[in-house]
């Protein structure tokens, strides 16, 4: 395969690796003599340059290969190797840089140092701190799992596991939880934790004036009652099947009533790692945690840098300055990475469903028959490719591919523009019309409207791009429902409950779906649930609600020798407590 | 010293994009919105010259049809920025007095604000596009022409013609225009030229922060932002408008200095 | 009236006219905000957010009432150093601007170093090689400096000078406690842009004021007194040339401030000009006010104290408007 080679090619022209061996020696040799850096900087500026040849090295793989495989799939692999063969010489022009200046402290920090901590990109900054007051992911990004825990968690596989409870009950009909907490349990300000802070904090997010986000999740609840120091019991209203997997959500953490008021800024939790300090516009930083009550985390310190620009963070990366981004936001990047033996590049999933929003509450949108057109307008695997670049995985329904209820229902509306013009033609609208596509700012949705726009365009729907900031989206698309199309990613995980929703903002209204939903929050048996569920996926699809584009891709690039991170994101989280160096010679 | 080549390359320049912008109306060597998912990404050829991005759409044809698209957004808000100064500023240099003080006051004042943040402030309001980028760089050029219009208009108040004409029983309103405003004129032809150059850097500026015309319509400056991420992989989505962008400003100055020179040689020896 | 009377009678004026921009700036930045749409409050809370949360934090974040009443609040608040508390950090307004400004302060002096220690000796090579292919050179260099959108040149040169030749970061900000010479040189590439068209600019500027000083009276007295053209020019021309370019240098100072919006996000720096343009997209439009305000203070103020170092130097201008 020419991808293997020119691996090898990389391989054999010594660039892998040499950053991080570099820096080593520079700590280790800085002190000795001035005349030994000019020396060895001058022979290592050299080495440097030799690259040249590797491209031209490539070249020689591609032409060969090139025979065999044409195509696009190798200029662009081959185009990446040439990128990461700049972007290395960038790591080792940079090491080398710190080699000359590591006498008038160069930023480096020594490698010792660097096994203790972890740099984490993040592509957004929390507003603040506190989970329970705001419903940017970027929050939970930074603090779940990591400075506050729940009664319960979500693991790396999505499955609900026990955290601060450490069991619970539930009675045969489902409406009393009897939670059993763990001791020794202490908040980051030395406060205990026991049944009264789990009350407080479930009360609090219930209370009429709280600012919650989601409050929905605690609706389900009659009465939370303390029955000991340790133990909670939970009485709901109806049956939650959601109940245990909400709970251990971020906004629903555990927080103490000495520190609830000022968790925006400075989170008090029960994790093992507690906040240190926050460089607002830059990075946060956490430190371990030593009177945690769990199993203490190897890395003592976690940075989380902010990095907006997808340029910038390719930058940070390849320089060493941050050790993973693991939701790389530009996968037109990511080809560089994979060609780049310093980098694991992982390709998971996440629960963020992204979707063509139709506003079925206007006309023509109201008739089935548009809403289908539209749909098969869409070539979704053209789309991956180019909006994507090759990452994502198409959908046909509201629902994420690995959950194990999936349905794939690509097929109900395949790429087929014949017939979207047929069954606009069908509809009376033959000649055409215009549609209004206001789009979020988020790359994916930026550029996918481009492509949705001249999909459409091609089936004779005119569209009008409006690019939205998300104050506006949010007032003129979700909440005045003033718009026609709009691309979004719906990233909460489970959310078919939205087209069961009064007035959401692409006002389905159907009752059959909303009777069907109402038996799956009902629902007791799996195997019953399960049924539904995929019924419900059926339902959506069957009517063209909106067009199911993508699962988006979950693309996490971090440096090989960085283990325990996440793959996939069943939440948005960026849970840091098992992760660790391996022990790598260089 | 003659400066008469820079004004004829600033004119060529200027003349080469105004015609490139028009030819883009009639032809562009493809259809600078329409997809080519296989093509993307391909280098320079015969084909495609200045190669092709992320959509196999040609770099060529969104080169030819983003001139279109910064030139007529700059006509536009300069245009504005006229149609309000010119008349301000002659207003106020015809009034005089307390009128004058604050009318130059409330120029300070628009001339205090950070005009970037203003103008992305505005859009935030307006919403983005075309026009709106319009209106924001056309406010931010209204205190320039009011400016520079009641400077010479007050000069030339003081003028024997003007004397006559008032003499003459001529209301000040009538001065203005029949008599001012055909003296200044030359004047804001040529502070337009400079302003239009920095209208198009400006709407460059805006497009690539994502408040300029919105897409289909191509825009140099919102396609050096989208090529921002692929730029290593695929430089020529980043060269070419970026170049199109500094050949277009730079005759734009060079016809602009060229003219200043032309209409007052006093200022030859200085500029 | 004596001559420090006159100056500070027209310092008052001056000041005067500086408090009124102040106020009616701050009317329109707050009118501005007021009708942009969008909410603060659904910004925070999302797409799933609830109705009666996000009523109670409205509330909370004091954006209900009159607007009257909430801007005499703001305004109330900023006379006495009190800019309100950020609604999406949850952090004192005037600690952020203090925050970002170390940044950005920093920055906009170093590109200010770099155009005029570039800008002024070009304008005045240029100036004493007048007609001569150097003069043409640089002055074609200059019009080429006026001519680069920012931005662009910033990707060529993280392109150029970090990733081929890989001389300085590609960004970010170590922040000063790293030491000042990391944090300077993070500072460099962005200064360096910066500086591009101000350079170009001055020397401009300067150019064309040392011919214009060259034809002047003192010039010929000063050539009648045997001075040599170079020293005549070193002496006398140079130093009339400058106050020209120091008014210049006064406002590319506040502008440079303000200026870096784009060049901030393609260097992620974390300096002002970013802190507001994320503050204008979230609607966190308290800290918008603020970091508007502060930035039209510091143009006002620069312009008042060029105009009073003015009045110093040229009792002229010291007569009422």
């Amino acid at each position: 395969m020419p991808s293997s080679k020119f691996k090898e090619c990389v391989d054999d022209t010594a660039l892998r690796g040499l950053r991080p061996g570099a820096r080593r020696i520079l700590e280790r040799r800085a002190k000795k003599s001035v005349r030994w850096f000019s020396s060895k900087f001058r022979s290592a500026v050299d080495r440097s340059f030799a690259p040249a040849d590797t491209v031209g090295a490539l070249r020689g793989v591609r032409d060969r290969a090139g025979q065999n495989r044409p195509g696009l799939e190798l200029t662009l692999t081959e185009r990446a190797a040439r990128f990461s063969a700049n972007w290395d010489l960038l790591g080792r022009a940079l090491a080398l840089l710190c080699l000359a200046l590591s006498p008038l402290a160069c930023g480096a920090p020594s490698s010792a140092q660097r096994r203790a901590e972890v740099v984490i990109g993040i592509p957004l900054e929390p507003p603040n701190l506190d989970p329970t007051a705001g419903a940017a992911a970027a929050i939970d990004e930074v603090v779940y799992a990591n400075v506050f825990e729940g009664l319960t968690r979500i693991g790396p596989d999505g499955a609900v596991a026990p955290a601060l409870a450490k069991s619970w009950s539930v009675s045969a009909d489902g409406l009393v939880y009897e939670f059993e907490l763990g001791a020794g349990v202490v908040f980051h300000d030395g406060t205990s934790f026991d049944a009264d802070d789990v009350v407080f904090s479930f009360e609090r997010a219930r209370a009429p004036d709280s600012t919650n986000a989601q409050r929905g999740y605690f609706e389900p609840i009659e009465s939370i009652e303390k029955l000991d120091v340790d133990r909670v019991r939970i009485r709901l209203k109806r049956p939650s099947s959601a109940f245990l997997f909400n709970l251990g959500q971020g906004d629903a953490v555990i927080v103490a009533p000495e520190s609830a008021a000022t968790n925006a800024t400075n989170p008090v939790g029960t994790g093992p790692f507690r906040f240190a300090k926050w460089r607002r516009g830059d990075q946060i930083e956490l430190e371990r945690f030593d009177r945690y009550w769990g199993e203490a985390p190897k890395i003592a310190r976690a940075i989380f840098q902010i990095l907006s620009d997808p340029s910038a963070a390719a930058a940070a990366l390849l320089a060493g300055d941050i050790d993973a981004f693991p939701n790389f936001p530009a996968p037109e990047i990511v080809a560089a990475f994979e060609a780049n033996q310093r980098f694991a590049v992982v390709k998971g999933t996440t629960e963020g469903e992204t979707i063509l929003a139709v506003n079925n509450g206007r006309k023509p949108f109201d008739d089935l028959r548009v809403r289908r057109a539209l749909c098969h307008a869409i070539d979704r695997r053209a789309l991956i490719d180019t909006v994507g670049f090759g990452y994502g995985t198409p959908i046909g329904s509201h629902f994420a591919p690995h959950n194990p209820d999936y349905v794939d229902l690509t097929h109900v509306c395949p790429y087929d523009p014949a017939r979207a013009r047929a069954l606009l033609a069908e509809a009376g609208l033959g000649g055409g019309f215009t549609a209004k596509l206001m789009l979020p700012p988020p790359g994916y949705a930026r550029r996918g409207g481009e492509f949705v726009a001249a999909a459409l365009g091609a089936v004779g729907v005119k569209c009008e791009i409006v690019n939205l900031e998300w104050a506006q989206w949010l007032k003129q698309v979700f909440a005045d429902k003033d718009y026609d199309l709009t691309i979004v990613s719906h990233t909460e995980p489970m959310d078919i409950d939205i087209y069961a929703r009064d007035d959401y903002y692409f006002q389905y209204r159907d009752e059959v779906f909303r009777a069907l939903y109402a038996r799956i929050v009902a629902a007791t048996d799996p195997a019953e649930r399960s049924r539904l569920l995929k019924e419900a996926q059926r339902k959506i699809a069957e009517d063209a609600v909106n067009v199911f584009l993508l699962e988006a891709p979950k693309i996490g690039v971090w440096n090989a020798r960085l283990k325990g991170l996440w793959a996939n994101s069943p939440i948005q989280a960026n849970d840091v407590t098992g992760v660790y160096w391996s022990q790598g010679d260089d | 010293m003659s400066r008469s080549p820079g004004l004829l390359v600033g004119a060529g320049l200027t003349l080469f994009f105004a015609l490139l912008a028009l030819a883009s109306l009639l032809w562009t060597p493809f259809d600078p919105t329409a997809f080519d998912v296989p093509a993307r990404l391909q280098a320079p050829s015969a084909a495609h010259w200045f190669g092709t991005d992320h959509f196999g759409r040609d770099v060529l044809s969104n080169v030819m049809a983003g001139a279109r698209t910064s030139i007529s957004v700059a006509i536009v808000a300069v245009g504005l920025g006229m149609a309000i100064g010119v008349p301000f500023g002659l207003f106020a240099a015809a009034a005089g007095g307390a009128v004058d003080e604050w009318a130059m006051r409330a120029s300070d004042i628009v001339f205090a604000f950070p005009a970037l943040i203003l103008a992305i402030l505005l859009t935030a309001v307006l919403g983005p596009g075309a026009l709106n980028a319009v209106i924001a760089i056309g406010v931010f050029n209204a205190p320039v022409f009011a400016r520079l219009a009641r400077g010479s208009a007050l000069s030339l108040w003081r003028r024997e013609f003007v004397l006559a004409a008032r003499v003459a029983g001529k209301g000040r309103a009538r001065i203005s225009v029949e008599h001012i405003l055909p003296n200044i004129g030359d004047l804001v032809i040529v502070q337009g030229t400079i302003q239009f150059s920095l209208g198009v850097l400006a709407e460059a500026g805006l497009s690539y922060v994502g408040l300029g015309a919105a897409p289909p319509t191509p825009s140099w400056g919102r396609m050096l932002a989208e090529s921002q991420t692929i730029a290593a992989i695929a430089p020529w989505t980043a060269i070419f408008p970026g170049l199109a962008i500094v050949l277009c400003v730079l005759g734009l100055n060079l016809l602009g200095d060229g003219l200043r020179d032309a209409f007052d040689p006093k200022l030859r020896a200085r500029r | 009236m004596t001559r420090a009377g006159a100056i500070a009678s027209y310092a008052g004026r001056r000041f005067l006219s500086l408090a009124l921009t102040l106020l009616a700036a701050s009317v329109v930045i707050f009118v501005l905000l007021q009708i942009a749409p969008g909410d603060p409050a659904a910004y925070m809370m999302g797409l799933n957010a609830d109705p009666r949360a996000l009523e109670a934090l409205r509330a909370e974040l004091g954006l209900a009432g009159p607007p009257v009443e909430r801007y005499l609040n703001w305004i109330g608040g900023v006379l006495r150093g009190d800019f309100g508390v950020s609604y999406t950090y949850r952090a004192p307004v005037s600690s952020l601007i203090a925050e970002r400004l170390a940044v950005s302060g920093p920055l906009a002096l170093l590109a200010l170093a770099l155009a005029v220690g570039v800008g002024l000796p070009l304008g005045a090579v240029a100036a004493a090689r007048r007609g001569g292919p150097l003069d043409a050179l640089i002055m074609a260099a200059t019009q080429i400096g006026l001519a680069v959108p920012n931005f662009w040149f910033a990707i060529l040169l993280v392109f150029v000078f970090s990733i081929v030749l890989g001389w300085a970061s590609a960004g970010g900000f170590p922040g000063w406690d790293a030491g000042v010479l990391p944090a300077l040189r993070s500072l460099l590439l962005p200064a360096l842009v910066l500086a591009l068209p101000q350079a170009a600019i001055l020397a401009r500027v300067m150019r064309s004021a040392l011919i214009d000083a060259q034809g002047r009276q003192y010039m010929l007295t000063a050539r009648a007194k045997g001075l040599s053209e170079s020293e005549a020019l070193r002496r006398h021309a140079f130093r009339n040339a400058l106050i020209p370019a120091l008014t210049i240098i006064g406002l590319q100072f506040s502008f440079l401030v303000a200026g870096g919006v784009i060049i901030e996000n393609v260097f992620y720096l974390p300096g002002l000009g970013r802190l507001v343009f994320q503050a204008i997209t979230q609607r966190d439009l308290i800290v918008v006010q603020g970091v508007v305000l502060v930035l039209v203070l510091i143009v006002v103020t620069v312009n008042f104290l060029v105009d009073i170092a003015y009045a110093v130097v040229d009792p002229r201008l010291r007569r009422p408007a």
